[in-house]
């Protein structure tokens, strides 16, 4: 089931979390704290204003992703937590990798292997270009070492974002509440 | 009503039943102490000597009467003096409610005069806290605060409030609306399949043993307790927090776990072939080393906290839940059973353990820390609140005081921090005016927190400190007499005079040197209203027994010598 592979000790969380500064630093916290083993952690907003989602990559070799999930589980401003691997689920990673292409060897190379890989060359000149790739973690590590022998001279990730397969939707009915005795106030939160 | 965002504070404090708090001024918080002066006759405001005292304090009276304690400082140095009772409260789950002032919202992130980054710096000591950005928030923050500290696992909370928005105004309506929370559940009860679980193991264990930890008490389960061990016919053994969970006269409670437990019932705890825990967290300090810990037992946990379940011990059955309503769901499925022959093993194990109590072997002539612990037991009845601070005495306590109610001996257990005892006691005994409070302090913990005197004489706090005296940071010298071959690097103390200490912030003072003093001593503490101080002057080296020593397995334990046995020999 999981796209990480039978032998993986990795786990993919899923958190809804209210939008408001510092969950993430709280979350960062906890997982220093608790000595868990953070991979990737990515942060974005959904299609609600007020609700962020976290994918967390984390290897549970030593904690178990539930016991994981219920610690993020007591932060107040996590609204949901779901782990996402334990289902089948769909998991993305983009990577911006620049390669040296200074000789003809180097150009055809790159072309080369981006052929094999769902990868696309972005930006190209006479010293270096940039591959561009947004596939599974596991090829875009793949991807990675094919193109290390020609010469990788910078990296970036994003970090895995992941999302269930189906019908299985991760999402949450709270809608952040009116506040009578804050009236003189509202205009300040836009409502 | 237009109020001030100070004012706002005082009278949400007032909505949730707020009659004192301890705390102490400073500029960031001016205009609130400015406010408690318009409310002085609605919320009684003590000032401490030093903000460390208040947190203490705050949590003392959390724990005496399970309702929400609170403690204010100013920014900077007062909110990071606060730090060590947050994180205190947050080890015990303790419910407290810290306020700070900050300084004013211009000024964050500038290095201003007296910023500290305080929800920083508190985050992983507290349940939750806020940083007040608009005074219209402000009253939701503080309902909220109250809300998750007292509720779920209680534990500290602090609100950091900038000075710009405690003079602020607004037209201010208390929000009636109950505080919802879209991520913050605390679970209910147990689903029907948990209750089979349990039940099959409860009902057909024939070594069972209940663990009942503090838990019992915060979920108010001590009835629920009681019928489940009574009606099964299992035994009781209590954490250190679990004191006052069960009677310690009750015929199936057989004494605490854990480092400085009663042997037997660690040793009853490796032989079950059933652990049921209840309110407890299998902390290091109760299960030596978790490879060999209980071998041979199934195990049942019950734990309010989710992220307890299979932390430290792997469980075959795990109820996240309210310890009373699980018990309540379970107890109606528990048949009638007795195991004599399990019960009967454990009672000789304990009379093993009083062949070697010193109690009952002691020939020499210089006062015992377990003498004076016993006979302050015996004196009081066994009815006092007793709140102790770390070490020996801590662990003396906990053997020689037995107690009958809940929530009547605190103590700082998970994070052990020494000076909590005194003004934790100074908070107890504001929230249980008509309850007979202990301090029960080492000589060491005692003067981390002794400046707290002064605040126990303005405010005329008729509690008795008892200070047991050995000139040593007792505990940590027992340590090095047993691990480090007796090099006594920094332990032994030169102390003042606590007797002229005392009389010099005018509190009467006794000094006690031997046993035949003791029944006088705790006459004299009585028959003084407000604060009274008595220097119990102890044997240096005594050594509390047994003791587990740190990740050793459970039942190896360094037992006192049966009188004629050699000194050392472990069972
Ligand atoms: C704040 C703090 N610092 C250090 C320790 C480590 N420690 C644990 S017990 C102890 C000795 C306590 O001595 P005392 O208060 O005299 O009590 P005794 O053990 O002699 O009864 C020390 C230093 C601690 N628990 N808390
Ligand atoms: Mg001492």
């Amino acid at each position: 089931m999981s796209e990480h592979g039978a032998h993986s000790s990795k786990h993919t969380l899923i958190a809804l979390v209210e939008n408001k500064p510092g969950v993430l630093n709280r979350v960062a916290s906890l997982f220093r704290r608790r000595n868990f083993n953070v991979d990737s952690l990515t942060v974005g907003r959904t299609h609600k204003p007020h609700i962020s989602r976290m994918t967390i990559v984390v290897d549970t070799q030593r904690t178990s992703a539930r016991i994981v999930a219920a610690n993020l589980k007591k932060l107040i401003n996590i609204i949901d937590v779901n782990i996402v691997s334990e289902h089948p689920h769909v998991s993305r990673d983009l990577a911006l990798i620049k390669v040296r292409t200074d000789d003809v060897d180097s150009r055809n190379a790159v072309t080369e292997v981006c052929d094999r890989y769902p990868a696309r060359i972005v930006d190209i000149g006479t010293k270096v270009a940039i591959v561009e790739i947004t596939a599974q973690e596991d090829i875009v590590e793949s991807l990675i070492e094919d193109l290390r022998p020609i010469g990788i001279v910078e990296l970036v990730r994003t970090g895995v974002v992941a999302m269930g397969r189906g019908i299985r939707i991760m999402d949450t009915d709270y809608e952040p509440p009116v506040r009578v005795a804050a009236q003189n106030g509202l205009e300040r939160y836009g409502v | 009503m237009m109020l001030t965002g100070a004012e706002i504070i005082i009278e949400c404090l007032i909505r949730e039943g707020v009659k004192v708090v301890f705390g102490y001024p400073g500029g960031a918080i001016l205009p609130t102490y400015d406010a408690f002066y318009k409310y002085r006759n609605q919320v009684h405001h003590v000032l401490v000597r030093h903000e460390q005292g208040a947190s203490h304090m705050a949590d003392g009276f959390a724990r005496a009467t399970g309702q929400v304690g609170v403690c204010i400082a100013t920014s900077g140095p007062g909110a990071t003096n606060l730090v060590t009772g947050l994180a205190t409260a947050m080890m015990d789950s303790s419910p407290i409610v810290a306020i700070t002032g900050q300084v004013p919202r211009a000024a964050i992130g500038s290095d201003a005069f007296q910023e500290t980054d305080v929800t920083g710096v508190t985050l992983p000591v507290t349940k939750h806290n806020y940083l007040v950005t608009d005074i219209h928030e402000l009253a939701y923050v503080i309902k909220e605060a109250f809300y998750i500290a007292r509720s779920g696992r209680p534990g500290p909370v602090l609100i950091d409030v900038p000075k710009d928005i405690q003079n602020e105004k607004m037209d201010f309506v208390y929000p009636e609306e109950p505080v919802r929370l879209p991520g913050y559940n605390p679970p209910a009860g147990a689903t029907e399949q948990d209750v089979q679980d349990a039940l099959e193991l409860i009902n057909n264990a024939k070594k069972p043993i209940i663990l009942a930890g503090h838990g019992v008490m915060m979920s108010g389960a001590m009835q629920q307790l009681r019928e489940l061990a009574e009606r099964a016919g299992i035994p009781v053994t209590l954490t250190l927090l679990g004191k006052g969970a069960m009677p310690e006269d009750h015929p199936l409670t057989v004494g605490m776990m854990g480092m400085h437990g009663a042997a037997a019932c660690n040793y009853a705890i490796q032989e079950a072939d059933l652990l049921i825990a209840l309110g407890m967290r299998f902390d290091d300090r109760v299960t030596g080393n978790l490879k060999t810990y209980s071998p041979n037992s199934k195990k049942i946990h019950v734990d309010i906290d989710p992220s307890e379940i299979n932390k430290n011990v792997k469980v075959e059955v795990g109820i996240a839940g309210d310890l009373r309503t699980v018990l309540s769901q379970v107890l109606p499925g528990v048949k009638s059973n007795s195991h004599p022959q399990w019960v009967g093993q454990i009672r000789d194990w304990l009379e093993d353990g009083n062949e070697r109590d010193i109690l009952n072997n002691y020939t020499g002539t210089k006062l015992l820390g377990a003498q004076v612990i016993n006979d302050l037991w015996r004196y009081t009845g066994g009815e006092a609140i007793t709140v102790t601070d770390v070490g020996q005495h801590q662990m003396l306590e906990a053997q020689y005081y037995p107690h009958r109610r809940p929530s009547t001996m605190l103590t700082s257990g998970g994070l052990g921090t020494m000076g909590f005892g005194f003004p934790a006691a100074i908070g107890a005994k504001f929230g249980m005016p008509h309850e007979e409070v202990w301090a029960i302090v080492g000589d060491g913990g005692f003067q981390m927190t002794m400046c707290e005197l002064a605040t126990a004489v303005q405010e005329n706090v008729n509690i008795n400190i008892a200070v047991l005296n050995n000139a040593y940071l007792g505990m940590v010298r027992q340590w090095q007499e047993f691990f480090y071959d007796e090099r006594y690097q920094s332990t032994p103390m030169v102390n003042p005079d606590f007797v002229k200490l005392a009389e010099a912030f005018g509190i009467p003072a006794m000094r006690v040197t031997s046993r035949d003093q003791m029944a006088e001593s705790v006459a004299f503490a009585r028959n003084h209203q407000g604060p009274v101080l008595i220097e119990y002057v102890i044997e240096k080296e005594e050594i509390v027994y047994p003791m587990v020593p740190a990740g050793a397995d459970l039942h190896n334990m360094i037992r006192r010598p049966k009188p004629g046995e050699k000194e050392g020999a472990t069972a």
